[in-house]
């Protein structure tokens, strides 16, 4: 099979690669290049424990091939850390236990991440609305709903400290 | 107590850490220990392993529900380029012998199919490849020719099928695997004198747990050094090898499990031996390492992880009082085409047939039946979710046949709490408890009278609105003997007793503690739960212990997180452990002091001279002292360096079953209860249930950490919601699994589940665990079904609707609505 070259920016860092054209964005992000934050629940597009943020949008990278991702920029679990630092929404769902095995955390931290860009004061209904599309089959959903309202209030906080800050 | 069981004697208690308040760290909903990893990405689970040279396998599965094999064509697969290897199940045998099982008679099951198949999904041969994708396109070009076979698909048609239809002719004459009949205490005669006799028919349909991570293994042969390597994300690793040694041909020494964090299991990653021995085969036929990851169709087909499937006769005598006497039944279970576990599932059930009553006898038969479906494993109550919902369904029957409150005659019958510990006609006891003060809490935080009249006045406008409400037990810490106990007397096959849990704890020079755990991480807290433990018992802070786990080889026991258990037994382990590194710290540190061992006392990470504060050692500088400084010490070898031990704990509380099975002994003492209450309404148009309120309370004994048990309550709660509404396997009349994915096995989402949850705890501590602990895995699964049939029910009263089957879903009860109504105006 012909293989392709692409370009993609993954969690800021620029990374070339030569791939089939079938393989898919799910399997290029965790075996080509290491990255196995990345889950594969279902490979058809309904779980969501794949989910990747891709241009800013959550998607489904099991529902993607590598050579579509070309040009883009991509935010898998392991971009979301700033050094020692975990990142907002990660330490929300920490402190609200908002994880019990782990295995959909990954696609619903995308999830959260593109929810509270677009609505960073999301009610109950609107969380929930916005991961139904991803399934987890041990929590429950409460303390991941928990989590994501938590993680609002921090970036919102976040946000209101760097916006005040002195010039 | 009934002349069955007074043979049945309850051991004294073992326990050393009595409940108490005023702990430090038992009972702080701590922040789990596990979860930096995890959330940063680096969770390692079973797809993240690689090893050197790793080649990955995809199977060719069954088509069909039950065929011939007449022949396998690999030789257009063999040739495509990047395959090392095409392999079927004749070939697999040539390694590998059949799978263990637990049923006696065994029943042979081989990890690949050798001459016909029973059940669609079943691997008939397999491809190594470079990759997964060469290894899938080759799977597709193997071409069986196949003698298509009657296909079982109905319990009671399997149960009477011969000729071709039998499923395992060369191990039974028959589909039914286990026909068996007990009877605990006298239950013809309380039959004989009941006033009204409840029956009912019930039927439970099969689901399963479905993890969002499938199964996968990792296998490596190499005859010149140590035999097999394997990883594993089975719950149970430490057992196993002692499983599956003879299935691979290799002693159990020669096999290196090695753990890894599990995506989720509730039951359905307990063994995971078919798994291993396939993969591990392949990797011994191909001669390089084997990858294999169960894609979701391969999860739902040929996992072996279906749970119970069954059909009930239900009787319940009652007394002309409302007293429940004696509770009877006859159960077909369709096990699906194999018998892994026996009928466990049943024995399970055993520990809390009666539910939270005082009834008085208990009759049972149970046959089990083979079909061409995938086999049962366990799924989130092993068996009793299915009996919880039994013996409520019973009730709510009772109390509408005798024309009583169903609330008031369930108190009018239950165990009361100056009864325990509790002996049931099974043999098994109930070690703590106080229903009545769960049922108060629950009611009262649900606003039960208020939700009563308002779903009254609500019935009155024509809207379908009820409320239900269900008090079950939830046993915990569970004892080996429910494996087989309820087999045939003459044939018992293998007659476990163990079920230890062992711990390594090491107080390293650096000051920090390193302990190792030979059960994995499945989604459960084991990590959190050891740093609250230790961190009592030992005084020290839980950041300061840092964790391991072992794998088969340099581990100790351990049996693994199931059967509510491990929260209670590696508190056990700790505790052991703490009573011997403290005696080994007071040496060295009294020493240090110049103190004698009986002068100090542990005190915030220290040994410190009694009555003084300002005499103390760090733990970390006795460490450091003992381990480097030998000659700082006398001669003795209570003086060897270093501070490490290990220690196992053993079940709290357990006898063995009678002789001539007229109970069945002590085997899952420490019992939990639970009441859950819902309001719900139905849309009589499309049958859809909304639920409107919900309020769970929940007594699991001295809690360890309230947040994680609300999270186990929680996701166990939607599990339950999802069994009763939504989740269902589907079989055609040919055999064929109709909706093996998650787009048609409808899960429940953010979406279905209650709004307004509330959820409450009682502590009754156990007098029998160390501080009192209950597991608390199961529970939401327990509860729901029950409490939702009930509410169901009472919201479709005015159609006469009954819920006597699980699942609910939309087109079902639709069709019972719809019935209902023809029979009232027919
Ligand atoms: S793995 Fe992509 S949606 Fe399930
Ligand atoms: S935490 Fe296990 S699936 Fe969500």
């Amino acid at each position: 099979m012909t293989k392709v070259s692409i370009e993609v920016n993954v969690n800021g860092r620029t990374r070339h690669a030569t791939v089939p054209p079938r393989m898919l964005l799910s399997d290029f992000i965790r075996h080509e290049l290491s990255l196995p934050g990345t889950h594969v629940g279902c490979e058809h597009g309904v779980c969501g424990s794949c989910n990747v943020v891709v241009d800013g949008r959550a998607v489904r990278s099991c529902l993607m091939f590598a050579v579509q991702a070309e040009g883009a920029e991509i935010t898998t679990v392991e971009g979301l850390a700033q050094g020692d630092d975990l990142h907002p929404i990660q330490q929300a769902f920490w402190e609200e236990h908002g994880l019990q095995c782990g295995f959909c955390t990954p696609g619903m931290l995308a999830t959260a991440q593109e929810l509270l860009a677009q609505n960073p004061d999301p009610s109950d209904d609107e969380i929930r609305e916005a991961i139904s599309g991803n399934l987890c089959r041990c929590t429950g959903y409460e303390f991941i709903i928990s989590a994501i309202r938590s993680a609002a209030a921090k970036l919102r906080e976040r946000e209101s400290e760097t916006t005040l800050q002195p010039v | 107590m009934s002349q069955h069981l007074k043979s049945n004697v309850i051991p004294p208690s073992r326990q050393r850490e009595m409940p108490r308040a005023g702990l430090t760290w038992i009972g702080q909903s701590m922040k789990r220990v596990e979860d930096p990893r995890i959330l940063s990405g680096k969770g390692g689970y079973i797809d993240d392993v690689a090893v050197p040279g790793m080649a990955h396998a995809a199977m060719v599965s069954s088509p069909h529900a039950h065929a011939r094999i007449v022949s396998i064509d690999t030789s257009k697969a063999k040739a495509l380029p990047g395959v090392i290897g095409v392999y079927t199940g004749d070939d697999m045998a040539t390694v590998v012998d059949p799978c263990p099982s637990f049923a006696s008679p065994p029943i042979t099951q081989h990890p690949m199919s050798i001459g016909k198949v029973r059940h669609v999904g079943e691997v008939v041969a397999a491809v190594v490849a470079e990759d997964r994708y060469i290894a899938e396109d080759a799977a597709e070009l193997v071409e069986v020719e196949w003698e298509i076979l009657p296909a079982n698909v109905d319990i009671e048609a399997s149960a009477a099928a011969t000729g071709d239809a039998l499923l395992h002719p060369e191990d039974r004459e028959s589909n039914v695997a286990l026909d068996e009949s007990f009877s605990f205490g006298d239950v013809d005669q309380h039959f004989a004198d009941a006033h009204t006799v409840v029956k009912r028919r019930l039927r439970w349909q099969r689901s399963s747990a479905q993890a969002i991570e499938t199964c996968g293994v990792v296998a490596q042969f190499d005859p010149f050094k140590g035999g097999y390597t394997i990883h594993s994300n089975s719950n149970f690793y430490n057992f196993i090898p002692f499983v599956i040694g003879g299935s691979l041909r290799v002693s159990p020494g020669e096999l290196r499990i090695i753990p890894v964090l599990t995506g989720g299991s509730f039951g359905s990653k307990v063994f995971n031996h078919k798994i291993i021995i396939l993969t591990a085969g392949l990797a011994r036929l191909a001669g390089v390492p084997v990858k294999y990851i169960e894609d979701r169709l391969e999860h739902f087909t040929n996992s072996d992880s279906h749970g119970s499937d069954r059909l009930y006769d239900a009787e319940l005598a009652v007394a002309e009082d409302g007293t429940f006497t004696s509770l009877r039944f006859t159960v077909m279970d369709d096990y699906g085409a194999y018998l892994q576990f026996g009928v466990g599932t049943h024995g399970n059930a055993m520990a809390q047939v009666t539910g939270p009553y005082q009834i008085q006898s208990f009759g049972m038969r149970v046959i089990a039946v083979l079909t061409n479906k995938t086999q049962q494993g366990p799924y989130r109550g092993f068996g009793s979710e299915v009996t919880n919902w039994v013996m409520e369904r019973m009730a709510d029957a009772a109390a509408e046949e005798m024309g009583r409150d169903p609330v008031a005659l369930r108190e009018q019958n239950m165990i009361q709490p100056d009864q325990f510990p509790y002996m049931i006609p099974t043999g098994n006891i109930y070690d703590s408890g106080n229903f009545q003060k769960v049922l108060a809490e629950a009611k009262s935080m649900f606003d039960f009278d208020g939700w009563r009249d308002k779903a009254k006045a609500m019935r009155a406008e024509g809207r379908c609105v009820g409320v239900g409400l269900a008090t079950c037990m939830e046993r915990s810490v569970y004892g080996p003997t429910e494996w087989w106990s309820l087999n045939n007397k003459e044939t018992p096959g293998f007659t476990l007793t163990s079920t230890p849990e062992g711990i390594t704890v090491r107080l390293d020079p650096s000051g920090k503690m390193f302990v190792t755990l030979n059960s994995p991480m499945v989604g459960n807290s084991p990590e959190t739960v050891v740093a609250q433990i230790l961190a009592e018992r030992l005084t020290i802070a839980p950041e300061d212990i840092v964790f391991n786990y072992s794998d088969s080889q340099s581990g100790f026991n351990g049996v693994g997180p199931q059967g509510s258990r491990f929260t209670a037994m590696i508190a056990g382990a700790c505790v052991s452990a703490a009573i011997k590194l403290e005696e080994r710290l007071k040496r060295f540190g009294a020493h240090m002091l110049q103190r004698r061992p009986e002068d100090v006392e542990l005190r915030n990470g220290t040994v410190a001279v009694k009555g003084l504060n300002d005499q103390e050692k760090p733990f970390g500088e006795i460490a450091l002292t003992s381990s480097f400084f030998r000659l700082s010490f006398p001669d003795g070898e209570e003086f060897d360096s270093g501070l490490e031990t290990t220690a196992v704990y053993d079940h709290p509380l357990s006898t063995d079953p009678a002789e001539d099975r007229s109970h069945l002994g002590i085997f899952y003492p420490i019992v939990g209860h639970i009441c859950h209450i819902v309001a719900v309404e139905v849309d009589p148009g499309t049958g859809k249930v909304e639920i409107l309120d919900y309020a769970a309370v929940h007594d699991n004994g001295t809690m360890v950490n309230p947040r994680t048990l609300a999270g186990q309550v929680w996701g166990g709660t939607a599990n339950g919601i999802g069994t009763t509404l939504s989740e269902q396997f589907i079989y055609d009349a040919d055999g064929q699994f109709t909706n093996p994915n998650f787009a048609e096995f409808a899960m429940p989402t953010a979406n279905e589940m209650p709004r307004n949850f509330k959820l409450g705890h009682v502590e009754t501590p156990s007098p029998f665990t160390e501080y009192g602990i209950k597991g608390g895995g199961e529970g939401g699964r327990l509860g729901a079904p029950s409490a939702l049939s009930s509410a169901i029910e009472d919201a479709l009263s005015d159609h006469g609707v009954k819920i006597t089957s699980l699942p609910v879903t939309p087109p079902i009860l639709r069709g019972l609505i719809r019935d209902a109504e023809q029979g009232a105006t027919a």
